[in-house]
């Protein structure tokens, strides 16, 4: 038996509240009509007989007396089944391609469940992107959760297209789960025309909540989307690749919806569960060990005023397995990917290069293409206060094979692919700049068998 | 609506909000009892009783739950089941074995789950240690169990319980619900099992606390030389994301040379878990040569379990661990990290409409702090054995500002604090540890341990090194200005045997198969090498002879690459190095004086 109830008590924002009902049950899913017009709302707080309800669609027209309400029962599900690859869903995970309803094997609650530690599988396999800067010292891995910290204006999304275009996610097995939360139309048209150039689109799954669609229906845009992406991965054994743009808009609908709920704010008025609503999202990746598939998250988030201490990239990145940091001066520079290496960090990549993996030399590699490059930021700042004529020869040195180690390992076209063979060769070239005895991050061994010293001009003159 | 049924209390949910509920209809529920929630039963506990209301934190998802749904009071604090299987298992926040609720719901953690925490069914072989018409007190050991190849789990009398033993099984097999005695006071007749259960926010009793004197050694240079922690020692490792707090967290529970490692993930990364679960069974204890799982318990409320869970997993490990104290074992626990606790209970305050302190925390954060760390020390315990508990906890400070609340409060109640550097991790320096903010304030109860077991001159040393960092620390404000050339050669000097010391002694390879872990000899033996070499080159210096013809020797490779070229089980390999450095120096010094 469904209840209906007229009418409203408050409304207030995003929320509305209803008194005298009887049995509702926390979190579940309410439908309120008004005029005609249905929308999907949740519980969010029970106090003795009022409930509190969050309007996905918003609030605008709502009055105390237009309203039906219908209590439905149940958390808010969302049908699944193989058939969704290929279609394009609007932030609650209704069609909007006008192909009709996705025909449902299975429902499943969007919230998920918490994956038992005990049942996951450390992930171990690396994704080839293609891209040195990724591949070489911040390598992908799959079942990570590694996302892009960018700035307006920054190309992150022509990143995330060229990783969906060029990771090679193993054959034919693989999904892609497009989430867009608050961004423009044009975004979401420049991902779907690269999907579709990359002849993916029939592998794709979009859900798409833009700038001018209701700020609440942000919060379960994303939990569509990776209930989703965990029936793929873990009922079909596909390898999933998840891209969710932009956790900043996120997480302002969050603290939307928390200060209409007037709650006590922590940092810059962001609510202070804002670490565990995250998590309950980023945790949502990874590998199970009974189970063939995979997700892999690439979150995209632009960091207001590009502060990485501000609160939804700092409590971010002690979420994920890394990230990958994009900076203004690289990209000034002309320099694309603009990939800041130094805070840049992938924390996974640690078991999955070497050896058996990538190639015996690529950690410590790694490794020392880090610590030469730290040191290049060191002279850097020395020489704009002495001048670079003042340095001494080996800082000449670090200042040459920093210049080059952005011009052509970091950089590189948008549509060039290089394979990993290639990203630790030109590794070891760019390395031959600086004289031997400043590999201090590498063996003996090592040394003999990739290093070669060169001269500035071989490696303009190679061209690469 | 007052209901006492079956000598239950039960009372209705009247209100919901995430995880903590109002319950209405009983005035017997007590503070800190547990309560079982709705249909659905979930496991909570009370933590405000205001007039009518009694307010819950619930353990487990709430989404579902309906008002008017059934709570009942259990009569019992939330505690924690004490015996035998604890060893090598991973539990969740309130002590639910993760393998057993997979067993029973898949990959992912469903709700209602009733699960026991400890295999009742196994038989333990327990070998019986008194004899009738013993008088035996708390704390009183009646039988040893072979618990996992490392650890012997002693069967206790618990805390407060005393008599005559008048019945008494014979060694053998049993299950841990068994009684294996029965003790008669004067009034009753207490039933001894190997089972016993524990309030998890009361420490469990000791007899008498001691001053810590024994250095828990980690292998780790930066940590055993510089800024070592005792054990039964308080310790903290604040750094922002990225500069490898869980990496260092994960050395201590594999190297250091505590017999038990408390392992709480507590709101962090699912994988982390995994990969300790996945790895710690291959990796072998340099001590025992057992795998480190046989002394490893894992407790595990990851980023995405319910937050109040997260709020108890700290409690449940510190009792886990005091109970193996009481055995007279050395106890190190981990908390990865306290910063996600605090933000637990700054959540369920916010939920509870209390005035906030600094940024949203409650205004009791510190003394709840105060509390968790206090539980550490050495002690004699209450059945004359020694045991030790060490608390090292993660802070991790958002937006890596030292100055915010967690930090600052946990800096007050804890004596190690090891800061993690950002510039330090960015040039891929681990440990990083800064070692101009860092500190220890156990070096002098420790100074006598290092004297007769390692080194006579150890503090000496180890002072010394310090200074010359110290020194470099200034002279690179000089450098950051004017760059390197332009210092006289004795400075130079100062900074190229601080490169070897950074590179070659605080620097160390968790990957490197013997750098990983270092002894702690080998440690004093790097330390004094670098040393006397910066004396020796003092002297070249002196004569005139420039920093730069010395770098040509390659002494100070020599000496950086030492970690890697000498193993750790040939430590004569020193004299050698030391020979060889010395006389490449000698030589130089004469082709000079000639």
């Amino acid at each position: 038996m469904k209840l209906e109830y007229m009418g409203l008590n408050e409304i207030n924002g995003p929320l509305v509240v209803l008194d005298g009902i009887k049995g509702a049950a926390n979190e579940e899913i309410v439908e309120i009509t008004s005029n005609g017009k249905k929308r999907l709302g949740k519980i969010v707080q029970i106090k003795e007989d009022a409930v509190i309800i969050q309007v996905f669609e918003g609030t605008s027209d709502l009055s105390l007396t237009n309203t039906t309400t219908k209590f439905t029962g149940y958390p808010m599900m969302m049908p699944l089944s193989e058939e969704i690859l290929g279609r394009i869903l609007n932030g609650t995970g209704k069609p909007i391609d006008g192909l009709g309803e996705v025909y449902a094997e299975d429902k499943r609650d969007i919230n998920g469940m918490p994956l038992n530690p005990a049942s996951r599988k450390y992930p171990r396999n690396y994704i080839q992107t293609g891209i040195s800067s990724i591949d070489g010292l911040t390598t992908l891995i799959r079942g990570q959760k590694l996302p892009i910290f960018s700035g307006n204006g920054l190309p992150h999304n022509k990143l995330a297209a060229q990783i969906v275009r060029q990771a090679k996610i193993s054959g034919e097995n693989f999904a892609v789960v497009f989430i867009a939360m608050g961004v423009q139309y044009d975004v979401a048209e420049y991902f779907k025309q690269s999907f579709q150039e990359s002849g993916v689109l029939e592998k794709v799954v979009m859900f798409l909540n833009l700038a001018n669609d209701p700020v609440v229906e942000r919060i379960i845009t994303p939990r569509c989307g990776l209930t989703v992406a965990e029936y793929l991965a873990f009922e079909m054994n596909m390898h999933v690749l998840v891209i969710m743009t932009d956790m900043t808009s996120y997480s302002e609908a969050l603290r939307e919806i928390s200060s209409s709920k007037n709650e006590i704010p922590s940092r810059k008025g962001f609510p202070g569960y804002l670490y565990s609503d995250l998590a309950s999202l980023y945790e949502r990746a990874g590998m199970l060990k009974d189970r063939e598939g995979s997700i892999t998250q690439i979150p995209i988030l632009t960091m207001p005023n590009d502060d990485i201490t501000h609160p939804v990239p700092d409590l971010t990145a002690y979420i994920t397995e890394g990230q990958i940091v994009l900076g203004r001066e690289l990209h000034q520079r002309g320099v694309y990917p603009p990939v800041t290496i130094l805070p840049s960090l992938s924390r996974l990549m640690k078991d999955g290069i070497g050896e058996g993996f990538t190639r015996n030399d690529h950690p410590d590699l790694a490794n020392q293409l880090f610590a030469s490059y730290a040191k290049v930021q060191e002279i850097r700042a020395l020489a704009s206060v002495i001048g670079e004529d003042e340095l001494s020869e080996i800082d000449k040195n670090y200042m040459r094979f920093g210049k080059h180690f952005e011009d052509y390992f970091i950089a590189q076209d948008h549509d060039e692919e290089r394979d990993i063979e290639q990203t630790l060769d030109l590794g070891w070239t760019l390395l031959g700049l600086l004289p031997k005895g400043e590999l201090d991050r590498l063996n003996a061994g090592l040394i003999e068998e990739h290093y070669k010293e060169v001269d500035e001009r071989s490696i303009q003159v190679k061209g690469f | 609506m007052v209901g006492v049924m079956e000598d239950k209390t039960v009372g209705y949910i009247n209100g919901i909000n995430g995880s903590v509920i109002t319950i209405n209809g009983s005035p017997d529920f007590k503070m800190r009892e547990m309560v079982i929630v709705g249909n659905s039963k979930l496991i909570g506990e009370v933590i405000a009783i205001r007039g009518e209301d009694v307010i819950a934190q619930v353990y487990e998802i709430t989404t579902g739950l309906k008002l008017n749904e059934p709570v009942i009071g259990t009569k019992k604090p939330l505690s924690v089941t004490l015996g035998p299987g604890i060893i090598g298992n991973i539990f969740d926040g309130i002590q639910r074995p993760l393998e057993k609720i997979r067993d029973l719901s898949g990959a992912y953690i469903n709700r209602g789950l009733t699960v026991d925490r400890l295999d009742t069914d196994k038989k333990w072989d327990i070998e019986i240690k008194v004899k009738k018409g013993d008088y035996l007190t708390g704390g009183s050991v009646i039988g040893e169990i072979q618990e996992s190849e490392a650890v012997i789990h002693k069967v206790m009398v618990p805390p407060f319980v005393e008599g005559e033993v008048i019945k008494l099984k014979e060694s053998g097999s049993y299950t841990i619900n068994e009684v294996l005695a029965v003790l008669k006071d004067k009034r009753h007749e207490n039933e001894i099992r190997m089972l016993q259960e524990w309030p998890v926010r009361e420490a469990r009793p000791y007899k008498d606390r001691q001053t810590p004197k024994q250095p828990l050694i980690t292998g780790q240079r930066v940590f055993d030389t510089m800024f070592p922690i005792a054990k039964g020692g308080t310790g903290a490792i604040p750094g922002g994301f990225g500069t490898g707090k869980t990496m260092t967290q994960h050395q201590f529970a594999k190297w250091s040379d505590a017999d038990i490692i408390v392992y709480i993930g507590c709101g962090e990364r699912g994988n982390e878990i995994t990969e300790v679960l996945e790895d710690f069974p291959e990796l072998i204890d340099p001590k025992t040569k057992r795998p480190l799982m046989e002394r490893t318990i894992l407790i595990a409320n990851t980023s995405n379990m319910p937050v109040a869970a997260r709020e108890a997993s700290i409690y449940t490990g510190t009792t886990l661990a005091e109970y193996y104290r009481d055995m007279g074992y050395h106890v190190a626990i981990m908390a990865d990290s306290t910063s996600r606790w605090a933000e637990a209970l700054r959540e369920i305050s916010g939920r509870l409409e209390e005035m906030p302190a600094e940024e949203g925390f409650p205004a009791y954060l510190s003394s709840r702090l105060s509390e968790f760390y206090e539980r550490a020390g050495f002690v004699t315990n209450l059945n004359e054995s020694e045991g030790s508990l060490t608390v090292i906890g993660a802070v991790s400070p958002q937006g890596s500002d030292f100055s915010e609340p967690v930090t600052m409060n946990t800096k007050r109640f804890v004596r190690c604090f090891w800061a993690l550097d950002k510039q330090l991790a960015y040039e891929r320096h681990y440990p990083a540890v800064n070692w101009s903010n860092s500190y220890s304030e156990y070096i002098d109860e420790l100074a006598l341990y290092y004297k007769n077991n390692v080194a006579p001159d150890f503090m000496e040393k180890r002072t010394m090194v310090s200074a010359l960092l110290q020194e470099e620390s200034k002279l690179m404000e000089i450098v950051k200005l004017i760059g390197s050339d332009i210092l006289p050669d004795e400075q130079k000097l100062v900074l190229e045997s601080c490169k070897v010391l950074r590179q070659g002694f605080l620097q160390q390879n968790a990957f490197h198969e013997d750098d990983t872990y270092v002894p702690i000899k080998k440690q004093y033996l790097m330390m004094d090498l670098i040393l006397k070499m910066h004396e020796k080159a003092k002297t070249l210096v002196a004569k005139g002879i420039p920093v730069s013809v010395i770098r040509k020797t390659e002494v100070f490779n020599d000496l950086i690459k030492m970690k890697y070229s000498i193993d750790n089980t040939h430590l004569e390999k020193f004299k050698e190095l030391e020979t060889s450095i010395f006389n490449k120096l000698n030589e130089l010094s004469m082709k000079y004086e000639r």
